[in-house]
């Protein structure tokens, strides 16, 4: 399929003898902003880390910007963008030189000029040469996305990204991840944010127990779709009922 | 490489935590083997090459503890297994920061073992370098890939000399070998073959590092 960044077929993939994600099939096409739902230990951290190529399949395939991932995962890593909630930064050293540091691992050509303006398009100017580790949260995560752009990501990957930021920070990363996403790049996002969720992306996926269980579209139907949220995220009472939840699965 | 070098040494030189620990503990270790020998008997001079490599080893097994806390902190290991290299040049870059963090120690430390243990400052100087250069870097070179897998490890600490020592036995006996007949003045082809030894090890485990290194940090 033309345009499509994220292809998965029957993707799985195992901890030690638990399965984490199981026979997953997902395709997101290019500029698309996807919101993964699910309950804790449902397999969402683990499909972005599938994703960013930081895991390994157990089973299926992974094709990344229609191309299979197995030669390691460099060439796409290098459009592919990862921001969690812990940042990657380093704390001994400044935004300035997080930043400029990434750029060069990634390649990224006049990276000086590169960094000075993210670290202006997130608002650091004035924070720019202060290490890390005296930001508040809210600056570091605005710092994180900076790295996870430094390189023009065409796929933005986002695990969490909201996570210990108050609403204010939370309403600003919410404005940078629009605007990231009007600038044509594609999002993957998990969060226990549904507001968050709905503001950001057109789209969900709800995954549990390691399953994808619903697949649509959210625009327009917050309350309809929180309802059915819980109705497919409930623990089976019985053991036939994990069936049932496999088989609630829709398709948009 | 260049570049996560240098975030490396730039971290290293702002915080200075690596450099103090290797110094403080090698210096530690001389000071304290120097005063287990009577300073009038011969059996100082020979049981020196040992005391320099046993401060050498202890500062080593400190310094290759920290060098992959600070990828620990905020996740920062991931952030780099994130980036379009491949696993094995940041094996090398890590595996360069460390050995030029215990070289520059050594820079600072061997002046200080030669006061300690009243030797000669000759020519074998040279060669006393030589064979922690050789040492050092195999040190650092196996050193690096098992600091990678313990880290992730609760006891690190600990993990890090087990998995170690046992393999890079053959480095320091090889090492303590070389410093003693140089400081002893013996002609330097009488030490080649422990150098080449040296030189070999060094090879595997640059090698055997830079090919593990990807699974090592896979989870």
């Amino acid at each position: 399929m033309p345009g499509t960044v994220i292809e998965t077929r029957e993707l799985g993939r195992r901890f030690a003898g638990v399965t984490a994600l199981h026979a997953l099939d997902l395709t997101v096409g290019a500029g698309e902003a996807v919101a993964v739902f699910g309950p804790n230990g449902a397999g969402k951290s683990t499909l972005l880390r599938l994703l960013a190529t930081l895991l390994r399949p157990s089973a299926g395939a992974l094709r990344l910007f229609e191309r299979a991932v197995n030669d390691g995962g460099a060439a796409a890593r290098r459009r592919v963008g990862f921001l969690s909630h812990q940042s990657f930064l380093y704390p001994d050293l400044t935004p300035t030189e997080n930043l400029d540091f990434y750029a060069r691992m990634f390649g990224v050509a006049r990276p000086g000029e590169r960094v000075r303006g993210l670290i202006e398009r997130v608002g650091l100017t004035g924070w720019a040469h202060r290490p890390v580790r005296t930001l508040s949260r809210g600056l570091e995560q605005r710092c994180a996305l900076a790295r996870a752009l430094v390189h023009e990501p065409d796929l933005l990957l986002l695990d969490e990204p909201f996570t210990g930021l108050d609403v204010d920070a939370s309403a600003m990363l919410a404005a940078m991840l629009r605007e990231t996403h009007a600038g044509g790049t594609t999002l993957l996002m998990t969060t226990h944010d549904m507001a968050r969720g709905f503001e950001v992306c057109r789209r969900a996926i709800v995954l549990t127990r390691g399953r994808l269980v619903w697949d649509g579209t959210i625009a327009g139907m917050p309350d309809d779709f929180e309802r059915r949220y819980h109705e497919l995220t409930q623990p089976p009472t019985d053991p036939t009922l994990s069936t049932q939840h496999s088989a609630l699965r829709t398709s948009r | 490489m260049l570049a996560l070098l240098r975030k490396d040494l730039q971290i290293e030189f702002r915080t200075k935590e690596t450099l103090a620990a290797l110094l403080l503990l090698g210096l530690l270790t001389l000071v304290v083997l120097s005063f287990a020998f009577d300073p009038t008997s011969e059996l100082r001079g020979e049981a020196a090459p040992g005391a320099l490599w046993v401060a050498v080893i202890f500062a080593g097994v400190l310094g290759l503890n920290r060098s992959f806390l600070a990828e620990r902190e905020n996740d920062c290991l991931q952030g780099l297994l994130l980036c379009p290299v491949d696993r094995g040049t940041i094996y090398l870059a890590k595996t360069a920061g460390n050995f030029l963090f215990m070289m520059m120690a050594q820079l600072v430390i061997v002046p200080i073992f030669i006061f300690f243990f009243n030797l000669p400052v000759s020519l074998g100087l040279g060669g006393v370098f030589l064979s922690l250069a050789l040492g050092l870097l195999g040190f650092a070179a196996i050193g690096t890939l098992f600091a990678a897998i313990s880290v992730r490890t609760r006891a690190r600490e600990v993990m890090l000399p087990l998995l170690l020592l046992p393999l890079a036995v053959p480095i320091f006996i090889a090492g303590v070998k070389v410093t003693g007949h140089m400081l002893a003045g013996k002609p330097f082809a009488e030490v080649k073959p422990w150098l080449n030894l040296m030189a070999g090890f060094d090879v595997i485990f640059l090698v055997v590092g830079w090919l593990v290194f990807e699974y090592a940090v896979e989870e």
